[in-house]
């Protein structure tokens, strides 16, 4: 049986095939700030409580501090109901972006069924869970009765070969894998990042794959849990007993692909959609008014670490606001305490509290009619990050410190 | 059965076209039709007409998991959303607001504009225009069951008030 078939088949109670559409038990359910628009169906559907206190985790990360006096109340309204229902993990403003902050807090462990509503749920599938994105609606539903629906996936395993030449990274794979395949090239299948290069990769790492799948339309994006997973979890799950059991690595997928990144080159995502990808080499040279490290997708300390070796000695161009948004208060601390934060910040860098940033375009450095930015998440649609006639660049944190510094899209292997 | 003026779109139609990050902290729903395809299409919100329908091509929908999304079609008035393919966190948002979502190939059929009649349970889009016809593989019971209680809040509540 492949991953998915055997996550779906233990969380259904039943053995499943592919197509079949099951009634599923949810082992953890994630919300944020449209907690507020869950809270509302919650209480419509005449639910009186939630299924399990212990498995539901809300968080405020896409518009923290409240931007708004709207945001303010409904951050309240969520706060209140959170203390009120006893909820043992509600987290405030304070702890980052969810798809860092579960994480690091040990909910997530392999094989578990995860849903959040959030599309970029994906990325908890680095550390080998099933984890997808359902709307507000759902997961009051969710809230209530600790089920779902959902239909078993076609199983896409992608192989994935060859060592990384410097200055590229997973960012760069994956928006050649988006580039390649399409953003419905993996249309409600489950993807398997499997071959030496993922072997290769840190956690950090392989979350940015997880994280993107849903670019191409993948309703969850896995790592098969290995060493590195097992070392990762045990620094954060309490009682975490070692990875047992077989996750279906060995199972015959519905379809592969291959890739050899040997060769790749740094990647840029060009505006509008993120499957519009090409080398550097081919927009090196494109003037830039902003550029952000950050997000759920490339906010993480190795990220940070990596743009801040390659501004180090160099100032940021003086046309370009940059900003710096860590993913979460770990990342956040350990940044400060390895000088990475004073470096970026004596370089030119402007940064802000961890949270979406201005990822979604909520706040905190939006774009204006015209300006072109190029940052480290992960769509670029048009009116993403601000005014509709702005244009987003998608790229790894190693280009955009390059573009930082030069005002215009560099190859960071050249600088 | 729904009818309705066409309003059709191309390929990947994302969520932040159909209502924009910058309007998400308000969870009203007048005031997200207000919004509804703005970056796309600035002239949709303030002409669309009750009833009407979107024809669209593939992954209609991709991106974001806001609800907000099809809440806003929805509520400008938007009686069906038709693709040749759709997002997967979209397709079912739609089914959980109460909002039909038919897969079909249909875009070739139709301009912006034309006169549309949608069957739901039968499986049939026609322009009444151009008198070409097509058809499609009804949704499953369940969620045609869910759609016609007027999507997932009223379904369940039925079900937990039992």
């Amino acid at each position: 049986m492949t991953f998915a078939q055997r996550v779906l088949s233990r969380a259904s109670g039943r053995q499943v095939a592919t197509g079949d559409i099951v009634q599923a038990k949810v082992d953890l359910a994630m919300s944020h700030e449209n907690s507020a628009l869950v809270l509302a169906s919650f209480r419509e559907i005449g639910a009186k409580r939630i299924w399990d206190p212990a498995k539901v985790v809300i968080l405020f990360d896409h518009r923290v501090p409240a931007n708004t006096i709207k945001t303010a109340e409904s951050h309240r309204e969520v706060r209140s109901f959170a203390r009120d229902a006893g909820l043992p993990n509600f987290y405030d403003m304070g702890e980052g972006i969810c798809h860092q902050v579960l994480p690091e807090k040990g909910h997530v462990r392999p094989g578990m069924l995860i849903v959040g509503s959030d599309s970029h749920t994906t990325t908890y599938g680095a550390l080998g869970a099933f984890s997808t994105g359902i709307g507000a609606t759902e997961m009051a539903s969710v809230w209530a009765t600790g089920e779902i629906w959902m239909r078993v996936p076609e199983t896409l395993r992608l192989r994935i070969r060859g060592k990384l030449g410097p200055h590229v990274r997973s960012k760069d794979v994956i928006l050649h894998i988006i580039g390649r395949l399409g953003a419905d090239g993996a249309d409600y299948r489950c993807v398997e990042y499997t071959g030496n290069t993922v072997d290769a990769m840190s956690i950090a790492s392989r979350m940015v794959m997880s994280n993107m799948s849903i670019e191409m339309g993948a309703k969850a994006g896995v790592c098969f849990p290995d060493a590195a997973t097992d070392s990762w979890l045990a620094a954060r799950v309490p009682g975490w007993g070692g990875i047992s059991g077989d996750l279906g690595q060995n199972a015959v997928p519905e379809e592969q692909a291959e890739f050899d990144v040997s060769d790749l080159a740094p990647q840029v995502a060009c505006p509008h959609q993120v499957d519009n990808v090409c080398d550097v080499t081919e927009v090196e040279g494109t003037r830039i008014d902003q550029a952000v490290l950050g997000s759920c997708t490339n906010g993480r300390l190795e990220d940070l670490e990596a743009a801040e070796a390659v501004l180090r000695g160099h100032t940021v161009h003086r046309d370009v606001r940059f900003i710096v948004v860590p993913a979460s208060r770990e990342i956040y601390i350990e940044a400060a305490k390895r000088g990475i934060l004073a470096s970026l910040a004596s370089s030119g860098a402007v940064i802000v509290n961890p949270g979406c940033g201005p990822c979604l375009g909520g706040h905190q450095g939006l774009l204006a009619a015209g300006e072109r930015c190029i940052s480290t998440t992960n769509r670029n649609f048009r009116g993403r990050m601000g005014s509709p006639s702005a244009e987003v660049f998608l790229a790894s944190p190693d280009t955009v410190a390059a573009s930082a510094i030069k005002g215009e899209i560099s190859d960071p292997r050249r600088l | 059965m729904a009818n309705g003026r066409v309003w059709k779109y191309g390929d990947h139609v994302n969520t932040d076209l159909i209502i924009p990050g910058r309007y998400l902290d308000d969870y009203n729903a007048a005031s997200l039709a207000a919004h509804a395809m703005e970056d796309i299409d600035p002239s949709f919100a303030s002409s669309v007409q009750k009833g009407d329908i979107i024809v669209a091509g593939r992954n209609f929908g991709c991106g974001s998991s806001r609800e907000q999304a099809p809440l806003a079609l929805k509520a400008a008035g938007v009686g069906a959303v038709v693709a040749r393919s759709f997002a997967r966190i979209f397709y079912r948002n739609c089914i959980n607001v109460g909002l039909p979502v038919v897969l079909c190939d249909a875009a070739d059929m139709f301009d912006t504009g034309d006169r549309v009649e949608l069957d739901l349970s039968a499986g049939t889009i026609c322009n009444l225009d151009s008198g070409g016809c097509a058809r499609f593989d009804p949704l499953p019971d369940f969620l045609l069951e869910i759609l016609e209680e007027g999507g997932l809040v009223p379904y369940m509540k039925d079900r937990l008030g039992r």
